[in-house]
């Protein structure tokens, strides 16, 4: 059989890389879940409102002068949600199994094609067991292999912010940033009084309480574009209102300093972020979630103490996840993508959702990641 | 052999090309009539001068189809990804100054700064249902200098010619654009956020590194390096 990729009879995903994702996908069903799929073009619109510039870096959009820009599938989880959103019935487990396509950087020998073994489950009873069901039915798969669990929450990250001593305007800036950990502690450090606001803010609130902001506006040349002198004038106002704003205790700005240098097994990060709860209350109730998590994986016979928390593990990838999350990682290659992966994305639903939201888990495997592993361990 | 140098085929940056090496001693002329692009050089053997569009060098460079080739260092950074791993930089000839810089409406009194950029889109997004749009053409280079320093909200528009006047056509709020003096940005109405432009670019002379360099055009290539007096310029070209 002829086969056209990379070089003579390379592909970018083998044989034995769709048997190991046609055994993961039939092990997904055995736990109960229906199976669907998911068209390769996906029209771009939706997925560059969510992510913005960041997809459009980090998946193959094609052009089509009739339906619009297509964008090749760089994940089955917003098909999925959507097509659950539009007729699914509650509660639903799915599984899917196919190629996913994504940009890689330069220099960066990683396969721009691969295939996803993955595993949805919409179900709002009880979300701490569905945590569980997701991480460990992915494990189970994986128990051959050695390994290393590394899990998060970005729950316990919103929490804290929720609980900031300080105006709506800034908890929901820092909310917006949870994803560009750069900008993100540039912000907590200027509303905590570390840093000074930036230069001319002074300057500008201060001219246009002298001489009103309609006249500071139209000396600075014509109104022009679709941005309105109402929304410049609206901006001044809370810039105004920013200047006022007392800075954000110290006390609570170490709190998120302290989530984010977490690094402990599961077990003593959450007696490390219960003290922190005593500075910061509205930790507790993402606090308890977290350990009936962690109780819901010790039924299903994972063992909190050998799972690693990672205060800021998923801040790095796209803004999706806003609960658990997890990665499973080769211990023999620590470099290599993590061999499974997932997360909570009840907001997803919401976005998606038209109206309607449901809470949501799930998580992928990478089928080429395994049968690498596997032939290495021969 | 000869070694193949890729020059702009017209305007100021042929001319300035041309002056800049005529000040070394090597003489670059065109041939035939005003409209051929042909070109000879004259006080460097075996080397063939080669004239292109100055937005095709990059691509001609990463390709091997020439050896050198004089081009802005905006360009070369923006079609190449892998630009260190296809070309090196050997001189920056000092004409041809450009940065690439953000601008936005100067009746936008509210924003100095790309924290000001960054807040004013997640505003715009609220308010008008759509991302924040900025003109360019240099997408990459844009958008890696916005993701660095984590803006977000904002999506790029292409334009390739006239960008500055796309906030008055109601086709972007903000655009990213090469510019030399402002001037076309203050006469569309525009200004410059502070801070750091995303690039400052200028005419380079760059060498390929995938090019075949055989004996011949490496002996050219120090010939050249000597003309310029300057012994390193063969350093970290040659693949081995």
């Amino acid at each position: 059989m002829p086969s056209w990729g990379a070089g003579p009879n390379a592909m970018t995903i083998s044989q034995a890389d769709r048997a190991v994702g046609a055994r993961l996908f039939s092990a997904f069903l055995d736990a109960g879940a229906a199976p669907v799929d998911a068209d390769i073009l996906q029209p771009a619109e939706t997925l560059l409102d969510l992510y913005g510039e960041t997809i459009r870096h980090r998946a193959y959009v094609t052009a089509d002068a009739v339906r619009g820009e297509q964008m090749l599938r760089p994940d089955f989880t917003v098909p999925v949600v959507q097509m659950h959103m539009s007729e699914g019935a509650e509660p639903a487990r799915y599984a899917y199994m196919g190629e996913v396509f994504r940009k890689q950087a330069a220099g960066v020998e990683r396969p721009r094609e691969f295939l996803q073994a993955g595993y949805e489950v919409f179900d709002g009873k009880d979300p701490a067991a569905a945590d569980a069901e997701v991480f460990a039915l992915l494990r189970a798969q994986l128990a051959h292999l050695p390994t290393r669990a590394v899990i998060g929450d970005i729950g316990i990250l919103r929490a804290a912010i929720a609980g900031l001593t300080t105006t709506p305007e800034r908890r929901a800036a820092l909310l917006r940033h949870i994803w560009r950990p750069r900008r993100f502690r540039a912000l907590l450090s200027r509303f905590g009084g570390q840093l000074p606001e930036p230069e001319g803010r002074a300057a500008l609130v201060a001219e246009v309480a002298e001489k009103g902001v309609a006249a500071v506006i139209a000396a600075n040349g014509p109104d022009m574009g679709r941005r309105s002198p109402d929304e410049i004038t609206a901006r001044i106002a809370r810039l105004r209102a920013d200047q006022e704003a007392t800075p954000i205790p110290a006390t609570e700005v170490s709190v998120l300093e302290d989530i984010s240098r977490l690094r402990e097994s599961a077990p003593n990060a959450l007696e490390r972020l219960r003290d922190l709860a005593v500075d910061l209350s509205t930790l507790t109730p993402a606090l308890d979630q977290m350990e009936a998590r962690l109780e819901a994986l010790a039924v299903r016979g994972e063992d909190p103490a050998m799972l690693e928390f990672d205060g800021t593990y998923g801040r790095a990838s796209l803004e999706y996840y806003d609960g658990f999350v997890f990665g499973i990682f080769a211990r023999a290659r620590p470099h290599m993508a993590p061999v499974a992966s997932g997360g909570r994305y009840d907001a997803l639903t919401t976005v998606l959702g038209q109206g309607r939201a449901i809470p949501a888990v799930g998580g992928v495997i990478r089928p080429g990641l395994v049968a690498a592993l596997e032939e290495a361990q021969r | 052999m000869t070694l193949k140098l890729g020059v702009p085929s017209k305007g100021r940056l042929m001319e300035k090309t041309f002056d800049w090496f005529g000040k070394h001693g090597v003489t670059l002329r065109r041939t035939g009539s005003d409209r051929e692009y042909a070109g000879a050089v004259e006080g460097l053997d075996h080397v063939s001068l080669v004239l292109l569009s100055a937005g095709e060098i990059p691509r001609e460079l990463a390709a091997g189809r020439i050896h050198l080739g004089v081009t802005g260092t905006d360009l070369v950074q923006e079609k190449l990804p892998d630009w260190m791993r296809q070309v090196r930089s050997l001189e920056a000839l000092g004409f041809g100054h450009a940065d690439l810089i953000l601008a936005v409406p100067r009746c936008w009194v509210d924003v100095e700064t790309l924290d000001d950029l960054d807040a004013v889109a997640a505003q715009f997004r609220a308010n008008h249902g759509f991302r924040l749009r900025i003109a360019t053409k240099y997408h990459r280079l844009v958008h890696a200098h916005l993701s660095g320093h984590g803006v977000a909200d904002y999506q790029l528009v292409d334009s390739q010619g006239a960008t500055e006047g796309t906030v008055a056509n109601l086709t972007a709020e903000a655009i990213a654009d090469i510019t030399s003096t402002g001037e076309t940005l203050r006469a569309n109405h525009l200004k410059i956020l502070k801070g750091e432009p995303v690039l400052r670019s200028q005419a380079t002379l760059f060498a390929s590194r995938t090019a075949p360099w055989e004996a011949a055009e490496r002996t050219a290539l120090q010939a050249l390096g000597q003309a310029l007096g300057r012994d390193d310029l063969t350093e970290g070209v040659f693949h081995d």
